[in-house]
């Protein structure tokens, strides 16, 4: 099966960099019918000489047409691997998400990983105090784009109730792309987090924040590896 | 805990005491039932190396104080414990901060054994008040990173705290990596 790509409105190398005409949407689709009607997809009990509005209606029915980076967002979005990560109590808040009450499994983000390399979410779920930052941010570092960050709870945020010498805001040392408040947060907040992050992904996948923070390519390149 | 009586004739007794010096003993505080000796800070070795011969063989705890505005500034409080007896002293010594310097009683010496368990201990008090102690086999910061500037348990140290970026003012801070 082929798939093609093409950017709407832009331009592509076929029209030399012009607009696409919306009329040749019109004349890939009916290459479609031809295609699902040339490889005989219709199966035996459909005949090959099926057309007008019943071919119509019988595409419209089982075919569904995406952008490829709508399809890659929804896979994405849909298996975050979270590191499995832990800094203080709101990590009990954390294993919580993942017990059988809350059950993030079901939304498939049960996956947590004990190497940043093999994951793409990092959940900060505590304090993070300064001897521990940039131990933290090279845990980032190595984990691999996309990567996606929550920061969960007040401290992690905004040093909550800790505003003192021991203690650094999250953002300070990484981007950070969901804040989750409370003190800790409740399960149900945690995952209302994750679903928010995933919302942003399918959607609208930065929102024009990692442009902003300059949060790019910030995977760390081992010699040699 | 020796009471009120048992403390002073426990500074009589360390008074008369050659090792340690009729001037080392500095006061008696019992308070709420806690018997406190204050030493000169040269004294402190000779002074827990008396009390452990005296029953006392374990010392629980080493830890800082600051009395700021109070001169000296810093204290050093060792925390004595007898076993057998089940019996407390606490043996307290002043710095200033001008020269914050103390024996350290982690390594063994002329006049006795060490306390191995006062490694790490004095090394906090090092890292959070500063109290260098003469000495020490590794003294170096424990809890606070190795380049870090100053000792934030000190009455004067300012409570500071990251100023905290919110959506409003991100423009007015440092950034992630701007």
């Amino acid at each position: 099966m082929e798939i093609k790509r093409e950017r709407i409105g832009t331009g592509t190398a076929d029209t030399g960099g012009g607009p696409v005409d919306p009329r040749k949407l019109r004349v890939n689709t009916l290459d479609s019918h031809e295609l699902l009607r040339g490889a005989e997809l219709l199966g035996p009990s459909q005949p090959a000489t099926m057309d007008g509005e019943e071919l119509e209606r019988y595409v419209h029915e089982r075919v569904l047409t995406t952008t490829l980076e709508k399809a890659v967002a929804w896979g994405r979005s849909n298996s975050f691997f979270p590191l499995a990560f832990g800094l203080a109590c709101c990590a009990m808040e954390q294993f919580q998400a993942a017990g059988p009450r809350l059950d993030i499994a079901r939304f498939g983000y049960e996956a947590f990983r004990a190497s940043p390399r093999q994951a793409d979410l990092i959940i900060l779920a505590g304090r993070v105090s300064i001897k521990m930052a940039p131990i933290i941010r090279r845990l980032y570092d190595q984990m691999l784009e996309p990567k996606w960050a929550i920061s969960m709870g007040a401290c992690c945020s905004s040093m909550g109730v800790f505003n003192n010498y021991a203690l650094v805001p999250s953002d300070k040392f990484m981007p950070i792309d969901v804040h989750v408040p409370g003190c800790p947060p409740r399960p149900e907040g945690l995952m209302h987090g994750i679903l928010k992050l995933r919302a942003m992904v399918q959607d609208d996948p930065d929102a024009g924040w990692r442009e902003r923070y300059g949060a790019r390519g910030t995977e760390e390149i081992v010699p040699g590896a | 805990m020796p009471d009120a009586t048992g403390l002073e004739l426990l500074a009589k007794e360390l008074r008369d005491e050659n090792t340690v010096g009729s001037e080392a003993i500095l006061g008696t505080l019992h308070f709420r039932a806690r018997a406190t000796l204050e030493v000169r800070p040269e004294a402190n070795r000779a002074v827990l190396a008396y009390l452990r011969g005296r029953g006392y063989a374990s010392l629980m705890s080493v830890h800082g104080v600051d009395y700021y505005p109070h001169e000296p500034r810093l204290g050093v409080h060792y925390e004595l414990l007898d076993m057998s007896a089940v019996d407390r002293v606490t043996v307290t010594t002043r710095v200033s901060t001008d020269a914050p310097a103390l024996d350290s009683v982690t390594p063994d010496g002329p006049d006795g054994p060490g306390w191995p368990t006062a490694n790490h201990q004095e090394r906090e008090v090092y890292d959070m008040f500063g109290v260098v102690f003469a000495g020490h086999p590794d003294l170096r910061r424990i809890l606070m990173p190795e380049d870090y500037e100053g000792h934030p348990q000190r009455r004067d140290f300012p409570v500071g705290g990251e100023p905290v970026i919110f959506t409003y003012n991100e423009h007015e801070s440092f950034g992630v990596t701007r």
